[in-house]
């Protein structure tokens, strides 16, 4: 029920931000994350950031995948 | 598509299924509380490449689904009166009230918007300044801090034609219900993963330790799910029902901080009747009274007679994973997302319409 | 069909759309070339083939990122005649204005239809002008209908698809429709997202000389990519499968659906032609496509199968799901 995508901050103004996402730019709220910074990806959903995206845990997820094993789960 | 594509690796995903066959030995059957994943494991194809001893229910969160009618009606009442606009999620155009909706009410004259954000309301309202603004506030935890937020940007700006028709919903007291209706066995829950961005996870700590029933807080990209869906079986395997966060880049156990304190700022908690499962206590939000002057339902004063809902439809049943689409003697035929009798089939993530657009070959 | 009003809906391109013709317009106008309904009816006439054809634009705002309704009422009308293998020769235009709209903005849009009728070759030869006072239409509408000959060893509708061939498309999906998006939606994009808005006659003659044999042409406008598909294998009595991979879409496409919950195979294009060709036919006319500048990025994104009679697409990790027509209009979501 929730669409919600994940960009970059690429610029802040005041509470909004520009948020880029594969090249397109969309203003959003900042307004639920203020720690948020230039640079963090954050998930946007209905024109406001709700959380910002964890690098390491982003990885560590990877990783995982990738570990999983076919033939004994 | 940073974020995106990593997680929509076909290798991968063979892998992850090849485990899932692997580690599941028995019949599995496995809630997806939310309506976005279910369109997403239909679009994907994952649906048909699961084992057979695995089955997906659909649940109710599907907020076009679960919103009432008496809501509906109330959103088309105010839109018809004068000097007034209504600002909607355009999930909610088509969805049938008792006699109309708000597509058919745009077409007969009234000022209905579509928006994307509560704060492309915001704008119209102050771009409007002599006509009443009403957003139709839908959806469950991760939208209403958005709603939540752009009240307290319009009462810093003391703005006085900007109103909220509240229906929004809270997901754990709904997944309690489906639990405590008994009718439907569920063996695990596939939680939804931007919910909980905003709640965290122990909002469903009850589950597992009232219920011993697994959960698992699930992305929405194809590895996310088929990861998560390992992670629920391998839980069930071991007989240790826990909270476990499968989506960890985005959900953290304390949520999002921010948006809960704004959100309980603005809101409380009251009884929410939801459409296809009945009145599920302490499941919804209203104006705390300091924000009262913000209640579309006040401010308006609009008094709806009694909903109907249309009979036969068997949307309640299905919202609670009890029945599957093809069981309700309309689908398919009756009622088609062009011509949808309840809101599961008109909603685009709803399950019949989801079932009717993606599974009629799988 | 339901209810007693005209919808938004019945405009999009969708299933809305296709059942308003089929309900009210075929009963009342039938004849052997309407019921065919193809984007253009192919008529006789003294041993003559033509091609004819007539379209509307309503484009909401008129001046877009790539054009502007002058250039898409040209090209429009251009490519529906190019799509039956005619060789578009004459068009009319007729333009419905609202009271106060500037000239300025008028002699523009005449300019960009001068522009893009030199670039196809043809010659605007009638026309009318209306003008409606304020509030009774949306600055300007623009008509174009359009006659082409068809030579008699070309035979291109939508029912002649086969089991086996091949279904190319001649680039990416989506940029029109997120071009005029981008404007009502506030969205910006670091390299500019321009209506992909082209004449594809010259494409098409391209692909004839490769082979005559061609199967079916038509362009992805309105409703998408998954409507026309739709359309082809309803009228082929066929199926259709392609692969979510070997569709080409531009990142900034991509974004921009993911923003808005739009699925790229709805939105709509207007320089782009998928075109149904004989499986031993496809490499040359793909090659052929990939030397003019409007078929640079094209694919082969699948083929026509006999059963099951949908659209499938077989998606990026390897699933297999349908693709069905636009239901309504295409909305922003929250869910």
């Amino acid at each position: 029920m929730c669409l919600a995508v994940p960009g970059k901050i690429v610029s802040i103004e005041d509470s909004l931000a520009e948020v880029d996402l594969a090249g397109t730019i969309r203003k959003t709220s900042l307004l639920l994350v203020p720690d948020a910074r230039i640079g963090n990806y954050v998930l946007i959903h209905a024109g406001f950031a709700i959380q910002v995206l964890d690098e390491d845990y982003a990885l560590e997820t990877l990783k995982l995948l990738e570990a999983v094993d076919e033939v004994s789960g | 598509m940073k974020y995106l594509d990593e997680y929509r690796d076909p290798e991968l995903a063979k892998k992850l299924i090849a485990s899932i066959k692997a580690t599941s030995r028995r019949e599995v059957r496995l809630t997806e509380v939310c309506g976005t994943h279910t369109v997403a494991i239909f679009r994907s194809g994952i649906r048909g490449m699961l084992p057979e001893n695995i089955s997906l229910l659909s649940g109710p969160g599907c907020p076009v689904c679960v919103t009432p009618n008496e809501d509906i009606d109330t959103a088309i009442a105010i839109a018809r009166q004068e000097d007034t606009i209504l600002a909607t999620f355009g999930d909610m155009i088509k969805v049938p009230g008792s006699r109309s909706s708000l597509e058919i009410e745009r077409a007969e004259g009234a000022d209905i918007r579509v928006v994307y954000s509560s704060l492309d309301a915001l704008e119209i309202a102050r771009q409007n300044p002599r006509k009443k603004v009403m957003l139709f506030g839908i959806g469950f935890e991760t939208t209403s801090p958005t709603i939540a937020s752009a009240v307290l940007s319009a009462e810093s700006e003391n703005m006085d034609n900007f109103f909220v028709l509240v229906s929004h919903k809270l997901i754990p007291p709904a997944m309690k219900a489906l639990l405590d209706a008994e009718d439907v066995r569920i063996d695990g829950f596939l939680c939804p993963g931007h919910v909980s961005a905003i709640i965290g996870s122990r909002p469903y700590e009850f589950i597992p330790e009232d219920y011993g029933v697994p959960c698992v807080i699930v992305g929405f990209e194809p590895l996310d799910i088929l990861h998560s869906i390992l992670m629920a079986i391998r839980q069930l395997e071991s007989g240790n029902a826990r909270v476990e966060i499968g989506y960890r880049r985005a959900v953290r156990p304390e949520g999002n901080i921010t948006a809960l304190k704004i959100l309980e700022q603005v809101f409380e908690i009251c009884d929410a009747p939801w459409r296809g499962l009945g009145l599920i206590p302490r499941s919804g939000l209203r104006f705390r009274k300091e924000y009262g002057r913000f209640d579309a339902r006040s401010a308006f004063g609009v008094d709806v007679s009694a909903s109907s809902e249309p009979e036969g439809c068997l949307c309640g049943e299905i919202l609670r994973g009890a029945k599957m689409p093809p069981d309700c003697q309309f689908y398919g035929e009756a009622c088609t997302p062009d011509n949808p009798i309840g809101p599961c089939m008109v909603s685009s993530e709803g399950t019949c319409a989801a079932y009717f657009r993606y599974g009629g070959f799988v | 069909m339901r209810g007693d009003r005209v919808l938004l809906s019945h405009g999009s391109g969708s299933k809305a759309s296709h059942e308003l013709v089929a309900e009210l317009f075929l009963p009342a106008f039938s004849n052997p070339y309407l019921d065919q309904l193809n984007d253009q009816a192919v008529l006789e006439a003294d041993g003559l083939r033509l091609a004819y054809t007539t379209d509307s634009y309503v484009v909401d705002p008129i001046f877009f990122p790539g054009g502007d309704i002058g250039k898409l009422a040209v090209c429009g009308t251009v490519n529906d005649l190019a799509m039956s293998g005619a060789t578009p020769l004459y068009l009319s235009a007729g333009f419905i204005i609202e009271e106060g709209f500037p000239i300025d903005k008028l002699r523009t849009v005449i300019g960009s239809m001068k522009q893009a009728a030199e670039e196809a070759n043809v010659k605007i030869v009638a026309g009318d002008t209306k003008v409606v006072g304020k509030g009774n239409a949306d600055e300007l509408f623009i008509n174009t209908s359009g006659i082409g000959i068809i030579s008699k060893d070309i035979d291109i509708s939508g029912s002649g698809a086969k089991a086996g061939d091949k279904v190319i498309i001649s680039g990416s999906i989506g940029d029109h429709g997120i071009a005029v998006l981008s404007r009502r939606e506030g969205l910006e994009f670091d390299v500019p997202i321009v209506s992909d808005c082209a004449p594809l006659n010259a494409l098409v003659a391209d692909m004839l000389s490769v082979t005559r044999n061609i199967h079916c042409l038509r362009d992805p406008t309105r409703g998408g990519l998954a409507t026309i598909l739709n359309e082809l294998a309803s009228q082929s009595n066929a199926g259709i499968l392609i692969e979510e991979t070997k569709i080409p879409v531009k990142d900034a496409i991509k974004g921009a659906c993911e923003l808005l919950g739009y699925d790229p195979l709805y939105v709509a294009n207007e320089g782009k032609l998928v075109a149904i060709v004989p499986a031993e036919d496809a490499s040359q006319v793909l090659a052929k496509m990939r030397e003019n500048k409007y078929g640079r990025d094209a694919e082969i994104i699948g083929e026509v199968i006999a059963e099951p009679r949908r659209v499938l697409l077989k998606t990026a990790i390897g699933g297999t799901r349908i693709v069905d027509m636009l239901a309504g209009e295409l909305l922003p979501r929250i869910c």
